[in-house]
């Protein structure tokens, strides 16, 4: 079977500033939505806070949890139903101040007094102090840049300085659309996000990669032609490959977004909008960047 | 068949075979004899599959600083007494100063000289006189401060394995961090609140004469004798869980301290059916013990256990036989935890909780069932997909890719790595991904095919062409896995390791042995038309 016909030539590089005007649509909503809500929204990992995950034997509502843990002052305490299990709920709240320990034997206390001994479940119990959570945004953000520097270099090393920038541009593209969306849809940035930002960091480029070596090596047969053409023909003779590992990379992604439960659902909602955003940016973004880079470096020659 | 295909064939089932091995105790781990259990492990889960217990406990390293300088002070104040030097207090001052006061210079000048020769750590500060006595400070030297610190740390970790230990967790993991915090892991811990209140006690435990002279109405209004504080005795009715606390006035300085205990054990006391905990005291404290009982016949000496007073007895005589009983109210379990802290000894600073994630076993096995039907599922609409798209070559990219996730968990399993949730979003990725090699390479051999070669020379080329391009993508996903593996922490990390390990196990199973069936089949059945 074959979806892409062989000789297929669409022209990818002529709607390059249709492509710009639509990423920089993305990144402006991404970076107003951010600046709006005063920055990424921390989950309790980067934070601090408290969260518990109680499984009720019977149906109840967030309202009754609430009020039956409001004695203990939790502050900035939100309750949300929690997966697509009908009964089981998330409590979180950003108290770290007070002594942590105990606290979750309060919240169980209450929840039994309130809905009777065994019919509330405490099932998970994660409590970050202010310290740990401000050492691990610091983590998480250095990972992140060690990442880029040492994709850089190894892209530097095997290409050049300049397909290097175009790589990292499309990396910051996608990283900030994706916590953009994030933001959009009130999802949490946790640890498993960062986790989630490095493979997409990984996924995009190694799309990003394979149409780049592709122009490596058309430039050998068709370096007269120009680098438009170069990066065009590229595009497309890599297009088949682009659309059929992100096909297949979707399909788990998605199995893991729909059967891999609540614990794990944001994270494989990143991955998700990160595959998406990532096969994009390496077609639309990452190619067209040389471009761009070509042109200036020419005006600035001249 | 020529030799090469052989070797090749070779190593590939050699690979197979041991995966195969290393896997069996993770699958079929009660069917097999116990030497094969033995040297393969199974497969390490996470606490976020398995259930269990993550805390970061942080050591209050200063605390340990401020103890040791309270207890320079009081051995200088005794020297002070010893040598008839007029003094009028030592006192410690926030910013870890010790100052001693006295009323001339001259007592200065002894002072300095009985520090020196006794405390060479701590270091004077010069600050001016102020009406009528002069303050002298003395700090510790850095040196010395770092010292403590570290000491703190190393003996609080060592204290709290023994408190583990005779708590009795399986396989728990104790690992000291940067910044004075301890990592400690529970799997399959039943009772977290428990281990909490075992882990978290100073259990600095005091023998303190309680002051009678004290009046206890001015002591609540804050208005306490020279030397004296306040405490309170906590009492739980064991039937109705009231909670009654009394107050009580006790001499500042214990008599005796808990680091001078040899046993501790749990008994039951038959008049009233009550646990207790019975004590025994080393040698230097059973002469002490009956040193004080002695003196103090008549008075009461009040228990006191991190500043909360268990019991104040009368002593009705003196006690020389040096064991003493811990009474109070607290059911069965609780006497044995203080049992075990008495046993395992006091922290030398306090820890607090910077950190608890607890996940229980039925969420575990919940995370671990969703896990394993998104792996299947996705493995699924990938083979199905490749085998539409590229037919019989579609097959050899399923074998690849069904080798891969057996590579992936038999490395796992022999690398002693552990399996956590996000890793089980990573094995499920590289499913995804790990087709993209072949891909890569079959694409390629259309094109090849396309420009009019043969079979042979199609595969030949498509193969050469795409390694390239095949390694230089997969090292960049490579370079974000290590990187995250440096960075991250438990669940994460699971991640890093399953995304390398799965980029590793991929490359080996797409590019040598989807070659090798691609070979095998070529030469055994001179193939002119490439089904792809």
């Amino acid at each position: 079977m074959q979806l892409i016909k062989p000789e297929i030539n669409l022209d990818f590089v002529g709607r390059r500033r249709l492509a710009l005007v639509f990423s920089l649509v993305l990144i402006t909503v991404s970076l107003v939505s951010l600046l709006i809500r005063g920055g990424p929204n921390y989950g309790i990992d980067f934070a601090g806070g408290i969260l518990v995950q109680v499984k009720f034997n019977e149906a109840t509502t967030a309202a009754a949890i609430r009020e039956a843990v409001q004695d203990i002052e939790l502050r900035g305490l939100t309750v949300q139903q929690f997966g697509d299990e009908a009964h089981e709920f998330l409590l979180r709240s950003q108290e770290s101040d007070i002594r942590l320990d105990g606290l979750s034997q309060r919240v169980g206390t209450a929840l039994d007094a309130a809905y009777g001994s065994g019919q509330a479940e405490i099932r998970r119990v994660e409590i970050v102090g202010p310290q740990v959570g401000r050492d691990l945004r610091q983590k998480g953000a250095m990972a992140i840049f060690y990442a880029m520097l040492g994709i850089l270099i190894y892209v530097t090393w095997r290409f050049e300085f300049r397909f290097a920038v175009g790589a990292i541009l499309a990396l910051i593209h996608d990283v900030v659309i994706t916590l953009g969306i994030f933001s959009l849809t009130g999802r949490e940035i946790d640890l498993p996000i960062i986790a989630a930002f490095l493979a997409i960091i990984g996924y995009s480029l190694n799309d990003t990669i394979i149409v780049y070596d592709r122009i490596r090596e058309n430039r050998g047969q068709h370096g007269k032609k120009g680098l438009e053409f170069l990066i065009n023909r590229s595009i497309n003779e890599t297009l088949s490959r682009t659309l059929l590992t992100s096909g297949t990379t979707l399909m788990v992604v998605l199995a893991l977004f729909i059967f891999g439960g609540g614990v794990i659902h944001n994270f494989a909602f990143a991955l998700l909008v990160g595959v998406l955003v990532g096969t994009y940016s390496s077609v639309f973004v990452a190619s067209p960047l040389l471009l761009y880079w070509e042109q200036f470096r020419a005006r600035s020659k001249a | 068949m020529s030799k090469s295909i052989k070797v090749r064939g070779g190593i590939a089932l050699g690979c197979l075979l041991l995966a195969l091995v290393s896997l069996a105790p993770t699958f079929v781990g009660d069917r097999l004899p116990s030497w094969w259990r033995n040297a393969f492990d199974p497969i390490q889960l996470g606490l976020d599959l398995q259930g269990g217990m993550h805390l970061v406990l942080g050591v209050d390293v200063d605390k340990a600083v401020e103890s040791r300088l309270d207890a320079i002070g009081d051995q200088f104040e005794g020297l002070l007494r010893e040598q008839d030097v007029i003094f009028q207090r030592v006192h410690r001052r926030p910013g870890q100063r010790l100052v001693v006061t006295v009323y001339d210079d001259r007592a200065g000048a002894q002072v300095d000289s009985l520090m020196k020769a006794n405390f060479p750590n701590l270091e004077p500060l010069t600050l001016p006189a102020e009406g009528g006595y002069i303050d002298k400070y003395f700090r510790l030297s850095d040196r010395e401060v770092q010292r403590i610190r570290e000491y703190a740390v190393r003996q609080a970790l060592e204290t709290l394995r023994n408190r583990i230990d005779q708590f009795g967790v399986s396989e728990p993991t104790l690992q000291l961090q940067s910044g004075n915090r301890i990592l400690i892991q529970l799997p399959g811990v039943r009772d977290p609140q428990r281990a909490i209140a075992l882990l978290g006690k100073t259990a600095l435990l005091e023998f303190m004469m309680v002051d009678e002279r004290a009046d206890l109405q001015q002591a609540l209004l804050g208005r306490l004798p020279e030397g004296s504080k306040l405490l309170y005795e906590r009492r739980v009715d064991p039937r109705t869980g009231a909670v009654t606390e009394t107050p009580l006035v006790v001499r500042d300085t214990a008599v005796l301290t808990g680091d001078l205990l040899s046993n501790a054990q749990v008994r039951i006391d038959p008049r009233f059916n009550r646990p207790y905990v019975s004590i025994d005291f080393n040698a230097v404290g059973a002469r002490r013990f009956d040193q004080i009982t002695a003196a103090n016949v008549g008075r009461r000496l009040a228990i006191v256990l991190d500043d909360t007073v268990y019991s104040a007895p009368v002593i009705q005589e003196r006690i020389s036989g040096g064991s003493a009983q811990i009474s109070g109210s607290f059911n069965e379990q609780e006497a044995t935890d203080l049992a075990i802290i008495l046993r395992a000894g006091s922290l030398p600073a306090p820890v607090e909780i910077l950190e608890d994630r607890t996940v229980g076993p039925s969420l575990g096995r919940d995370s671990i069932r969703r896990g394993v039907i998104s792996v299947i599922i996705g493995s699924l609409l990938v083979l199905i997909s490749m085998a539409i798209y590229y037919n019989l070559s579609g097959m050899v990219a399923n074998l690849a890719l069904v080798l891969n996730l057996i590579f992936v968990l038999a490395m796992l399993s022999l690398f002693k790595a552990t399996l956590t949730l996000p890793g089980i979003g990573g094995i499920v990725l590289t499913i995804g991904m790990a087709v993209d090699a072949n891909v890569l390479i079959f694409e390629r051999i259309r094109e090849e095919l396309r420009s009019g070669r043969t079979a042979r020379a199609a595969v030949e080329a498509g193969y050469a062409k795409a390694l390239t391009t095949i390694i230089d993508a997969n090292v960049t996903t490579l370079i974000a896995a290590v990187v995250l593996f440096q960075f991250g922490t438990g669940p994460v990390k699971g991640f890093a390791v399953t995304l390398s390990v799965g980029i590793i196990a991929s490359l080996f199973t797409a590019i040598f042995v989807s070659r090798l069936v691609f070979d095998f089949f070529l030469t055994r059945f001179d193939v002119k038309r490439l089904s792809i």
